[in-house]
C-alpha cells in the first residue's frame, strides 16, 4: 500500500462536494440545455473515483454505504419503469408529460417526467463506473463477481 | 397494441434492473426471469395473431412522428421471429436453472440474460436502421458478458476473438449508416424504402453490399463465418444453445429485412446471394464433418444451415422467401434443442468429445430419442420439420430454374446425415464408456428441469412438422408482405 498524498487528499475533499453539486445541476438542466443524466452521472462518478484514488476503496465503500450494484439496479429499474409507465395511461412507450408552474422565490419551474428517466440514467452511469473502478482497483485476491460485486461462487 | 409492441423490449429491461439488485437471492432472480419471459412470450403470441389478422402495426417511441422519431414496427415476419425467439429464451432459462453451470455460479446471469432478450426483441421490432444498430449493440454487450461468464482461459481467449470481430462489424455498420444518412437524409426503414429508390444505381448497390457485409458477419455467412465455430462452444452450455439458436438468426433477419425492404427489385444482388448461400452450405458442412466434438460439429452446422436461409432469400420469389421463413422457424427450434441435448450428454457422460464417450443410448434411452428427432430433422429426413422446410426451398429453387443451388442443397443434406450419423454411432451406440463416475450427475430436480425444457423444444419441432400446412401458408403470407412492401411503408409513414 502506497502512502497517502496529503495534497491530493485535501484537494479531493474540496473538489468532491463541488463536483457532486455540478453533477446534480447538469442532471436537471439537461432537458433544454447541454447536460442530462449521462453527463451528470459521469461527473458524479469521476468525483467518487477521485476519492478512490485519494483513499482506499474500503473507505469509499464505507462512506457511500451502498454497493455499486444496488445503485445500478435502482437506476435501471427507475429508467425502465418510466419508459413503461406511459403504457398504463394508453400513451406510447417513453412518452413524457411536463408541467410548468411558478413557485415563490424560484420563479417559473418546468417539471417533466423525462427528469425521472434521466435520474435513472444518472444512477446507472454512477453504478456502472463505480463497479468498473472497484473491479480494476480492487485487491486481486478478493474474489468477487466482475459484474455484480457479489461473491463469485463459480470460481471455487 | 400500443402496449403490446413495447413490452418485449421494456419488460426484460425492467426485470434486469430488479434482478441486479437481488444478486444474492437466486430464487427471486429465477422467478423474475421466468415470469418476465413468459409474459413476453404471451404478448408476442397475441401480437402474431393480431398482426396476421390486421396487417403491420407501428408505434412511435416518445410520440415523435415518423420518420423523425424511432418507430417500432411489427409485421408478420417480426412477429413470428419474436414468438420463436421468446419461446427459446424461456426454454433455455428453464434449462439453465437446472444446469449446474453459469446460472447457479453467477449472480449476473439473469440480469444479463434479460438484457440479451431485450436486445433481440428490439432488433426484430425496430423500424429504424440506427435503432437496429443500438439493438445489435445491446445484444452484443450482453453476449460479451455471457460468453466469458466463468472466466476460464479458453473462454477469455475465444471471447476476445468474438469481441474483436463484432467490434469491427459494428464499426463498419456505423460507417454504412453514415453513408446511408449522407445519401438519403433518413434512417427510418420505411422512409429509406422511398428515398433509396431515387439514388443512382452504383450508390444503391454499394450500400446494399456494405449492409450485406455487416449483417453477414453477424449471420456467419461464407467468408465471414470463421469466428463462430471456435467462440460458441467455449461458453457455458445453455448460453451456447441460445447463441446458436438465436444470435446468428438476428443477423439473417436483418439481411432479409434490409434486402427486401430497402432496395428496389432491379438492384437486388440475387446471383451473389445464391453463390454465397451455396458456398456457406458446403463449407459449413465440410467443417462439421472434420470435427470430433459434438458441440463443434453442431456449431459448424449452424454455418451450413444459414446457407439454406440465404438460398431462399437469393431467389427473391414468394416461394423462396416463404421457404426461408419456414426454415428459420424450424432451424431455431431444432438447433437449440440439439445443443441442449449435447449439454445433457455432456452432463451425463462427462464429455462431448466423440472419442471419449459411447453407449449413451444404453445409459439414457430418453436422451437418444431427444437427440434423434432433431438430428433427423436437421438433416431433412421425412416426416420431420426439416424435410418440409427443405422441400419448400428445393421446390422454390426448381421453379426459379436455379438448378445448381438445388443440387448443392441436396448434397449438403446428405453430408449432414453423414455427420449426424457420426455423432449417433460414436456417442450413442456401443458399450457404455463415460468420463464421469457419477460425480458429475446433477441433482434429480435439475435433471428433470433440463430434460423437460429439451423435450418441450423437441415436441415443438414435431408440432412444426404436424402443422406444416398452416405454418407454410403463414410463411407464404409473410413472404408476400416482404415482396409487397407498400402496406408496411404506409403503416409507418401514414397514408
Amino acid at each position: 500500500m502506497i502512502g497517502r498524498s496529503l495534497i491530493l487528499d485535501t484537494t479531493v475533499r474540496f473538489v468532491f462536494d463541488a463536483a457532486v453539486v455540478l453533477s446534480v445541476y447538469l442532471l436537471f438542466s439537461g432537458h433544454n440545455q447541454p447536460g442530462g443524466g449521462f453527463v451528470g452521472g459521469l461527473v458524479a462518478a469521476s468525483a467518487i473515483a477521485l476519492r478512490y484514488i485519494a483513499s482506499e476503496s474500503d473507505d469509499v465503500r464505507f462512506i457511500l454505504g451502498i454497493r455499486p450494484a444496488t445503485v445500478l439496479s435502482m437506476g435501471l429499474t427507475l429508467a425502465a419503469a418510466t419508459s413503461i409507465a406511459p403504457l398504463l395511461f394508453g400513451l406510447g412507450p417513453l412518452d413524457h408529460q411536463s408541467v410548468e408552474w411558478s413557485v415563490q422565490v424560484l420563479g417559473a419551474v418546468h417539471l417533466s417526467t423525462a427528469t425521472v428517466f434521466d435520474t435513472g440514467v444518472y444512477l446507472i452511469v454512477i453504478g456502472l463506473l463505480l463497479r468498473i473502478v472497484e473491479a480494476l482497483g480492487d485487491d486481486p485476491d478478493d474474489v468477487t463477481d466482475p459484474v455484480t460485486g457479489g461473491p463469485d461462487e463459480g470460481r471455487s | 397494441m400500443n402496449t403490446l409492441i413495447a413490452l418485449p423490449v421494456m419488460l426484460p429491461l425492467l426485470g434486469a434492473g430488479v434482478a441486479v439488485g437481488l444478486v444474492h437471492r437466486r430464487v427471486a432472480q429465477r422467478l423474475i426471469s421466468v415470469m418476465i419471459l413468459s409474459v413476453v412470450t404471451l404478448s408476442s403470441v397475441v401480437m402474431l395473431i393480431r398482426v396476421d389478422h390486421d396487417g403491420p402495426f407501428s408505434v412511435q417511441v416518445g410520440d415523435w412522428a415518423s420518420p423523425i422519431g424511432i418507430s417500432l414496427v411489427v409485421d408478420r415476419f417480426a412477429a413470428i421471429m419474436l414468438v420463436v425467439a421468446s419461446v427459446m429464451l424461456l426454454a433455455v432459462v428453464v434449462f439453465a436453472i437446472g444446469h449446474p453451470g453459469a446460472e447457479s455460479g453467477h449472480g449476473s446471469f439473469h440480469p444479463v440474460y434479460l438484457i440479451l432478450a431485450a436486445g433481440i426483441a428490439m432488433a426484430f421490432l425496430t423500424g429504424d436502421l440506427f435503432n437496429l444498430f443500438v439493438a445489435f449493440e445491446v445484444t452484443l454487450m450482453a453476449s460479451y458478458v455471457l460468453i466469458t461468464l466463468g472466466g476460464r482461459l479458453d473462454q477469455v481467449r475465444n471471447g476476445m476473438t468474438y469481441i474483436v470481430i463484432n467490434l469491427i462489424a459494428s464499426t463498419v455498420f456505423l460507417i454504412s449508416l453514415a453513408f446511408i444518412y449522407a445519401a438519403t437524409g433518413t434512417v427510418n426503414l420505411a422512409d429509406l424504402h422511398v428515398k433509396i429508390a431515387d439514388l443512382p444505381d452504383g450508390v444503391r448497390s454499394g450500400l446494399a453490399v456494405l449492409l450485406m457485409v455487416v449483417f453477414g458477419v453477424k449471420a456467419a455467412l461464407f467468408p465471414l463465418f470463421f469466428w463462430l465455430p471456435d467462440s460458441y462452444p467455449t461458453a457455458s452450455l445453455p448460453i451456447t444453445a441460445v447463441f446458436a439458436g438465436l444470435l446468428t438468426k438476428v443477423g439473417v433477419y436483418a439481411i432479409i429485412r434490409s434486402q427486401t425492404l430497402l432496395f428496389p427489385i432491379d438492384t437486388r444482388p440475387g446471383g451473389l446471394l445464391l453463390l454465397i448461400a451455396g458456398l456457406t452450405m458446403v463449407v459449413g458442412v465440410l467443417g462439421a464433418i472434420s470435427r470430433n466434438d459434438m458441440k463443434r460439429i453442431l456449431s459448424f452446422h449452424i454455418v451450413s444451415q444459414i446457407g439454406y436461409m440465404m438460398m431462399g432469400l437469393g431467389l427473391f420469389t414468394i416461394a423462396g422467401l416463404a421457404g426461408a421463413v419456414f426454415y428459420i422457424v424450424h432451424h431455431i427450434v431444432v438447433k437449440t434443442s440439439l445443443f441442449l441435448v449435447a449439454g445433457l450428454v455432456e452432463q451425463r457422460a462427462g464429455s462431448s468429445e466423440l472419442a471419449r464417450i459411447s453407449g449413451v443410448a444404453r445409459l439414457e434411452p430418453l436422451l437418444a430419442v431427444l437427440f434423434l428427432v432433431p438430428a433427423l430433422s436437421l438433416a431433412g429426413i421425412p416426416p420431420f420439420s426439416g424435410f418440409v422446410a427443405k422441400l419448400a426451398l428445393v421446390e422454390a429453387g426448381l421453379s426459379s430454374q436455379e438448378y445448381l443451388i438445388v443440387v448443392a442443397s441436396l448434397v449438403v443434406s446428405l453430408l449432414t446425415i453423414y455427420s449426424m450419423n457420426k455423432i449417433w454411432s460414436n456417442a450413442f451406440w456401443g458399450r457404455i464408456v463415460t468420463e464421469s463416475n457419477g460425480s458429475l450427475a446433477p441433482a434429480r430436480s435439475g435433471w428433470v428441469l433440463m430434460t423437460g425444457a429439451t423435450a418441450t423444444l423437441v415436441a415443438i419441432s414435431i408440432a412444426i412438422a404436424v402443422w406444416a400446412g398452416p405454418l407454410y401458408a403463414f410463411s407464404q403470407r409473410t413472404a408476400g408482405d416482404l415482396i409487397e412492401t407498400h402496406t408496411y411503408v404506409e403503416r409507418v409513414l401514414g397514408p
